[in-house]
């Protein structure tokens, strides 16, 4: 019994001691993480949209798009851009579900016509070298001025007209598809993102 | 034996990933460039000071029934201060290695040098040991590295060094690469012990 409780004393004192330093880290870390972050946003945000003068990462309107598998509600943020208080683009995350390897997290900013300005790949997991060459110019250059009109939102081997990349065309296939839904999604609910205030 | 012994040995004699062929996870994983396999060995290396530090200081408190759970819980925590880190001030390289930092806690060679050297050593011993050892596999990591992104990349360190005209092998970045190019490694380091007895 005496040695039992001395092997519980010792682990609970080492946890607690553990504890005690992950806290003071974690305050001490918490503020320079949460600017990491914004930056972050801020870069992508800037990257697909036109210029602006106030910050989107701010003048956000989120819209439920669906429940996940578990039937948590899926939200979907739009962040406005606004130049002189002039709306001049919007900003939302769209998220592929079906890549190669995992999701692809895509930023789609799309200008008040509706037409994409820029995207961005946020996050991915495709393979080096094959997929991995959705994060070049050329091929997110290939999304600029695209609406739901006046383009066929495949890849060319599924009859489209987005060129695909060599060897990989999982992956942008799982984008065209992505994004396009995101513009569906903006088209069906442009009234609620567009109206003026929104939930600042 | 001295300091300088055991620091040493971690280096080349008891090199982790030549010698002793531990920590081959994150080896094979993040040594896509030699940026990443030399960030995540300086990470481990901090993780390997700070927990065989501490382990040492501890040795005697710790009953030996309870001592693996009490040495993970003491590299778990290194690892989240350095997580922690990263993500506040190398935000790039936090990225970079992603899941793989968490991961730094089941890395058989921190636990084993907890278990081998630092519950049996005074704590400025285990701390040298903690250097050299991680200061090996940080070698290692960079070696591995470096040789995968010459040939994967065409590059060292992001700089390219056979122009445009150099067409990658791709192999080398994909996963078989990491394998092939440890075995040829190996077998390098083998011939050349070899030749010298």
């Amino acid at each position: 019994m005496k040695e039992m409780s001395r092997l519980l004393i010792t682990l609970t004192l080492i946890a607690a001691c553990a504890g005690l330093l992950l806290s003071l880290v974690e305050s001490a870390t918490r503020e320079p993480i949460k600017e990491q972050r914004r930056l972050q946003m801020l870069k992508a945000l800037s990257a697909v949209l036109p210029e602006f003068d106030n910050s989107p990462d701010t003048d956000i309107v989120p819209l439920q798009n669906g429940v996940d598998k578990k039937g948590a509600p899926v939200n979907v943020v739009f962040y406005r851009a606004r130049k002189a208080n002039q709306l001049v683009g919007t900003a939302f995350k769209v998220i592929a579900p079906d890549g190669y390897t995992g999701n692809i997290e895509i930023m789609v900013g799309v200008d008040p016509e509706q037409q994409v300005n820029a995207i961005e790949i946020l996050a991915h997991a495709e393979t080096p070298g094959l997929g991995s060459k959705i994060e070049e110019h050329w091929f997110k250059d290939l999304f600029k001025g695209k609406n739901l009109d006046n383009v066929d939102w495949r890849v060319k081997k599924d009859g489209g007209e987005f060129e695909q990349i060599t060897g990989a065309t999982i992956s942008p296939r799982a984008i065209v598809g992505a994004v396009k839904k995101g513009l569906e999604f903006y088209r069906d609910n442009k009234a609620k993102i567009l109206a003026e205030g929104g939930q600042q | 034996m001295s300091l300088v012994k055991i620091f040493s040995k971690g280096i080349w004699k008891e090199n982790a990933v030549f010698k002793l062929l531990l920590g081959m996870c994150p080896l094979l994983a993040v040594t896509t460039s030699a940026e990443n396999g030399l960030g995540m060995g300086l990470a481990s290396t901090f993780v390997l000071v700070c927990s065989n530090t501490v382990v040492a200081i501890l040795r005697k408190l710790i009953p030996p029934k309870v001592r693996i759970p009490a040495f993970i819980i003491i590299i778990a925590t290194f690892v989240t201060v350095v997580q922690l880190c990263m993500e506040a001030w190398i935000y790039g390289l936090y990225q970079a290695l992603g899941i793989f930092i968490p991961l730094i806690v089941v890395n058989c060679l921190i636990l084993g040098r907890a278990e081998a050297f630092a519950s049996k050593r005074p704590v400025i011993d285990s701390a040298v040991d903690g250097l050299g050892m991680g200061l090996g596999f940080t070698l290692a990591l960079f070696i591995l590295g470096s040789v995968r992104e010459i040939f994967g990349a065409g590059e060292l360190l992001g700089f390219s060094l056979f122009g445009t005209a150099y067409q990658p092998v791709l192999l080398m970045i994909l996963p078989p690469g990491a394998f092939i190019s440890l075995g040829l490694l190996l077998a390098l380091m083998n011939r050349f012990e070899a030749a010298k007895s």
